[in-house]
């Protein structure tokens, strides 16, 4: 009987999860162990964060799948791996801490043959000084920060209503911040239920980014082909801002955030102030902050892990100037290069490099996004990782049929720009592969062919049309494994 | 929120003063629901293929 562990029951592991359980045979055991009850459909958390959805649509309780799936579900959060054993254990283990408030404070280690790190972002709120729902700015990372921003946002509303004027402050609240297109989208929806209320000549709405341009989004823009022209996403994001009335400011690494005030570095070496009502500012991600010990109990993180705390895995992360970025440097099978047995899915895994060219301020402070790694590419490594895993505990063998690399996948993303069956509306972008590979696309970096930006009532259908269609995927129903990722 | 009109005047040079923005007609077919129930199918058609492609 093999043991597969999975930390995190996020997009990505709990994709992996689930695929564990539907590929082994009954005898193995999958073991979940996740800190959070809930599960979330993370990107309709914006539609939580305007007060078209209630938490309760976003999120389900884990427990009843997995115990319908045959997943053991331990409520713990993971603290450390310990991929060799140790004085104690013979087999690798992973030291967890349970969370419930009747085993607080309970350690265990669980052994296992395989362990699938998918432990997600650890929001690194701190690394901004004042940034987060507990200080100055907002989030709409998870649903409960989502709500808050809500309940924040309703009162600018009601100010308005009172014809006060009130400034939004939106997009990235740390230099190197990544998931600008939740931000975005954010940005977008503020406006649309401003503009619904016909509060627009009292808002003063304000994109603040790390971008060097507009529509880099962390992948270093793209190109789409648009009204007879193949057009740099710069343009096309340039016009909806300017369609929703938002204006901008980019090449911004907000680097401190006050009651109503937010201080900013740009890339040229000027420091800038913006005042605000209401802010929802992206923290920067680091890895959930697992440690890793080997077998006489020395501390390893700085081997397994890379400086940002993500989990190192088969991508080539030799530093090397931008230029020389390749598409292979990107993994494909997520395994860790120290330990066989040992994968990270989804945003735990350390990318080799950013996307979009590392900026310096003449005062040496990096202004650029880090790489985003979305939904869909984050439920496409999970099931990747799954299947090796299951072929190599029925096979014994080692190595990878499977394999998922970015710089292969493609990704879709809706911007969610209003919301209505008749009145919605989003902009949909797709990209093909994620990562420009300028070896295989020369001209483009990317497939153009493959690459989509319109902008209609079509992607709002579609954006609601997936956080059905993948709640219901989720909560593994019939036909779950047919949903593609 | 400005108008464009007072954007242009007040700025002129400034950046989203060369933003491109669409007109009635593209407004038109961004909620013509014929055209977006065709779309629909369309790029949920070419998302579905894209992510099965995208892994082996
Ligand atoms: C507001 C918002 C909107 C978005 N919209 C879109 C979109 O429209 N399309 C899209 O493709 N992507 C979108 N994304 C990105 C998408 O949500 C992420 O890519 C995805 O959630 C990443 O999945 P993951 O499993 O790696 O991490 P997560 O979903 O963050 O899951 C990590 C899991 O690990 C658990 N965990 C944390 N620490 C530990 C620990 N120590 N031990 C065990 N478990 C732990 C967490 O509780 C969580 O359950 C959006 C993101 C945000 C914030």
């Amino acid at each position: 009987m093999a043991k597969v562990v999975v930390l995190g029951a996020g997009i990505s592991g709990h994709t992996a999860a689930l695929y564990l359980k539907k590929l082994l045979a009954k005898e193995h055991a999958v073991i979940m162990i996740s800190p959070n009850s809930n599960y979330q459909w993370v990107p309709s958390n914006i539609w939580v964060g305007v007060g078209l959805m209630d938490p309760n649509e976003v999120k389900f309780k884990l427990a009843p799948v997995y115990q319908r799936k045959g997943i053991v579900y331990k409520q713990a959060k993971g603290i450390s791996i310990h991929p060799e054993g140790s004085s104690v254990h013979e087999k690798p283990f992973v030291k967890i801490a349970y969370v419930t408030e009747e085993m607080q404070g309970k350690e265990e280690d669980v052994t296992y043959d395989f362990l699938v790190n998918a432990t997600g972002p650890a929001l690194n709120f701190k690394a901004t000084p004042g940034l987060g729902p507990d200080l100055y700015s907002n989030s709409v990372c998870a649903y409960d920060h989502a709500h808050h921003a809500w309940h924040n946002l309703e009162k600018s509303l009601a100010k308005m209503e009172k014809g006060e004027h009130q400034t939004f402050l939106i997009g990235t609240g740390h230099a190197l911040a990544t998931c600008q297109g939740a931000a975005f989208e954010y940005a977008l929806n503020i406006a649309f239920e401003i503009d619904k209320r016909k509060l627009n000549h009292l808002a003063d709405i304000i994109w603040i980014s790390n971008e060097y341009e507009l529509g880099d989004f962390g992948m270093g823009g793209a190109y789409i082909k648009r009204g007879g022209y193949i057009t740099p996403t710069s343009i096309f994001t340039a016009s909806i801002l300017s369609e929703y009335g938002i204006r901008w400011i980019k090449r911004a690494g907000v680097y401190k955030v006050e009651e109503g005030k937010a201080f900013y570095e740009l890339l040229d070496g000027s420091y800038h102030e913006q005042s605000f009502d209401f802010a929802m500012l992206i923290p920067g991600f680091a890895g959930a902050g697992l440690k890793a010990y080997n077998k006489s109990g020395e501390d390893i993180s700085a081997t397994v892990f890379a400086a940002n705390g993500m989990m190192k895995v088969d991508a080539d992360y030799t530093p090397k100037p931008y230029e020389e970025w390749k598409a292979s440097d990107w993994p494909s099978i997520y395994q860790s290069p120290y330990y066989d047995q040992v994968y990270a899915a989804g945003i735990a895994f350390a990318p080799p490099h950013s996307m979009s060219k590392p900026m310096e301020s003449p005062n040496g402070t990096k202004i650029f996004p880090t790489p985003p790694r979305t939904g869909m590419p984050s439920g496409v490594i999970g099931k990747v990782v799954a299947q090796n895993i299951a072929y190599r505990i029925k096979t014994g063998k080692k190595d990878h049929p499977h394999t998922g690399s970015m710089a292969r996948q493609a990704a879709a993303c809706i911007v969610s720009a209003g919301y209505g069956f008749t009145k919605g509306q989003a902009a949909t972008m797709t990209v093909s592969p994620i990562v420009p590979d300028w070896e295989r696309y020369p001209e483009y970096g990317r497939d153009i062919e493959a690459t989509v930006g319109v902008v209609g009532l079509a992607g709002h259908w579609m954006k609601l049309f997936m956080h059905y269609m993948f709640l219901y995927k989720a909560k593994a129903k019939f036909g779950w494994s047919l949903i593609p990722e | 929120m400005a108008t464009i009109q007072e954007r242009l005047q007040n700025k002129p040079y400034a950046e989203y003063a060369y933003a491109t923005r669409p007109m009635r007609m593209t407004m038109f077919w961004r909620r013509c629901l014929i055209k977006q129930f065709y779309m629909f199918w369309k790029l949920n058609l070419k998302i579905m293929m894209m992510v099965v492609k995208g892994h082996n």
